[in-house]
């Protein structure tokens, strides 16, 4: 397909300028020390060989790290101007954000595989069952992948990366903690705990790819991008 | 072919640009001239399918802008204002990424136009640490990597200092033998030296729209003649000078060591010749003799009065 095409060169692009600066590196770092410390405390007090502590606070980690990795996407563009060159290539609104999309998720992808080394660990001194982790992995990319659509939207409404960051922080914390919330709100309001992202993350965690999980993450990258395609399209 | 009909372009209550229509031949240079805030990087802008117009059409080879707006923008090169590109990408990858993007195959392409826009000695730079002229020229170059027909450059003189002025004006030109170029500048003299074809717009409106030559004739006003001599005072000058035909004002200026004085003369009556007499009759020393063409200015200043103030963009 011609489109996919100039995304991926897009993609490329952007990619290239994430480990080109340090910011790539910075986050990376933090991400896995923090992981890394979930991970070890419950490995040294509490000699589980098992990476449940880890996939339990990957969706609260994912909500912090992955805004940082999407506020620059559109906001920089916008704030150098080069959206300007960008929009005047010849690509359409959905190239240029599937393109970043693409690499907001790759990235997260990257800054996930380290991990893999807790896995590699935990096989080395116990026989953990494969079930949730393989589910945690493919949920892990699917969360980053629906909480980078919600950056790129941020980031689509902004020129300023710092509130393009907070926005998004906000909105990928709001998904996370609301199945955690619903027992203040009255039983009627039970169905929101869909809506939660954590919700349906631990539910892949547990084992069971199931397809309305999938297809909740889906939704949730489609419906941002086509917004930040709609406020791309908007600014002309 | 180019021809827009009807363009307006509003941001909030400001109308950036109001009805404008005109119409731009292949293989022209075409200067868009006007105080700042006139409209003409709006106008640009659309032109290069940036912005949509809010009414009215842009039609490149009966193809229209908000139909086949991709089509477009693979026929034109645009360079914006001041040339936002990717400051943290090497000047050799951000022209290979555009190759990519534009569908330019092979390695080529990318030293051809390095080479045209000489700066090949910067492939391996950022961007961000690059000189304005060379960032200007890297522009340029991104412009016209897939060597369109039509060239879009918005300021492409701005902050540019005299040397690398003249050198990306006579690269114009050149392109200009080949392909249509439509460029917008503030600076009068810019329009003359490199363009065929000027529009005046101001407030958003075009004031005029014809060739440089034309509108140089069209306003048969008066022309200064700058003359600093020695051998006499100011009054014995003027006394003198004042018999020539068509001479008609003669003010004084300051000198330091010469007697200087600028003669207003009729657009269209040659007297250096006679001076030259009157110089040699009297026998003053002539050291300098000067001819001002500042018709176009004229336009330019008649044209727009009143549109210098800058308004938000």
């Amino acid at each position: 397909m011609k489109g996919l095409n100039e995304s991926l060169i897009i993609m490329r692009k952007e990619l290239k300028g994430y480990f080109n600066s340090p910011i790539a590196y910075i986050v990376i770092t933090v991400f896995l020390a923090f992981t890394g410390f979930f991970f070890f405390k419950d490995f040294f007090y509490y000699n589980q060989a098992e990476m449940r502590g880890l996939f339990q606070t990957l969706p609260l980690m994912l909500s912090f790290v992955v805004p940082a990795v999407t506020m620059k996407l559109f906001a920089e563009e916008r704030q150098t101007g080069s959206f300007e060159i960008l929009m005047t290539l010849p690509v359409s609104a959905w190239d240029a954000v599937l393109g970043k999309f693409f690499a907001g998720t790759v990235f997260a992808a990257v800054m996930l595989s380290p991990t893999l080394i807790y896995l590699v660990t935990v096989f080395l001194v116990g026989s953990p069952d494969p079930g949730p982790v393989i589910g945690g992995y493919i949920g892990a990319v699917f969360l980053a992948a629906a909480y980078t659509s919600i950056g790129l939207l941020t980031s689509s409404f902004t020129r300023n990366q710092i509130v393009s960051f907070i926005i998004s922080w906000a909105a990928c914390f709001l998904l996370w903690i609301l199945d955690k919330v619903i027992i203040f709100l009255p039983a009627k309001l039970g169905f929101l705990s869909y809506l939660g992202s954590d919700f349906h993350f631990q539910n892949i965690a547990r084992g069971i790819i199931d397809s309305r999980d999938l297809i909740y993450f889906a939704s949730v990258c489609a419906i941002s991008l086509m917004f930040t395609v709609k406020t791309i399209e908007e600014r002309r | 072919m180019i021809n827009v009909d009807g363009l307006s372009k509003s941001y909030g209550d400001f109308k950036a640009v109001d009805d404008i229509s005109f119409m731009i031949r292949d293989g022209e240079i075409t200067g868009l001239l006007g105080p700042n805030g006139a409209g003409k990087t709006t106008t640009l802008r659309m032109l290069s399918c940036y912005l949509s117009p809010d009414s009215g059409s842009i039609k490149v080879d009966e193809k229209n802008s908000a139909e086949n707006s991709l089509d477009i923008k693979r026929m034109i090169g645009y360079l914006p204002e001041s040339a936002p590109l990717y400051g943290d990408m090497m000047v050799y990858d951000y022209l290979k990424y555009v190759a990519e993007l534009r569908g330019v195959t092979g390695e080529e392409r990318i030293s051809e136009v390095a080479s045209i826009c000489r700066i090949r000695d910067v492939m391996h730079k950022n961007i961000n640490e690059l000189s304005k002229g060379y960032k200007q020229r890297v522009g340029l170059a991104h412009a016209m990597m897939h060597d369109p027909d039509i060239l879009i450059l918005d300021e492409p003189t701005s902050g540019l200092d005299p040397i690398e002025i003249v050198e990306i004006r006579n690269l114009i030109k050149e392109l200009g033998k080949k392909k249509t170029v439509i460029l917008s500048t503030h600076i009068l003299s810019e329009v003359e030296a490199t363009c065929d074809r000027v529009i005046i717009i101001n407030r958003g409106r075009i004031v005029a729209d014809d060739s440089t030559e034309n509108l140089q004739s069209a306003v048969k006003g008066d022309k200064d003649i700058i003359l600093r001599v020695s051998g006499t005072d100011f009054s014995g000058l003027k006394e003198a000078v004042y018999g020539i035909d068509g001479v008609k004002n003669v003010a004084s200026i300051d000198g330091e060591e010469f007697t200087s004085a600028v003669l207003t003369v009729d657009h269209q009556v040659e007297i250096r010749p006679e001076l030259f007499r009157a110089a040699v009759q009297n026998n003053w020393v002539i050291y300098e003799m000067k001819q001002e063409h500042l018709s176009l200015e004229n336009v330019f200043r008649e044209l727009t009065t009143g549109g210098e103030d800058e308004r938000v963009k």
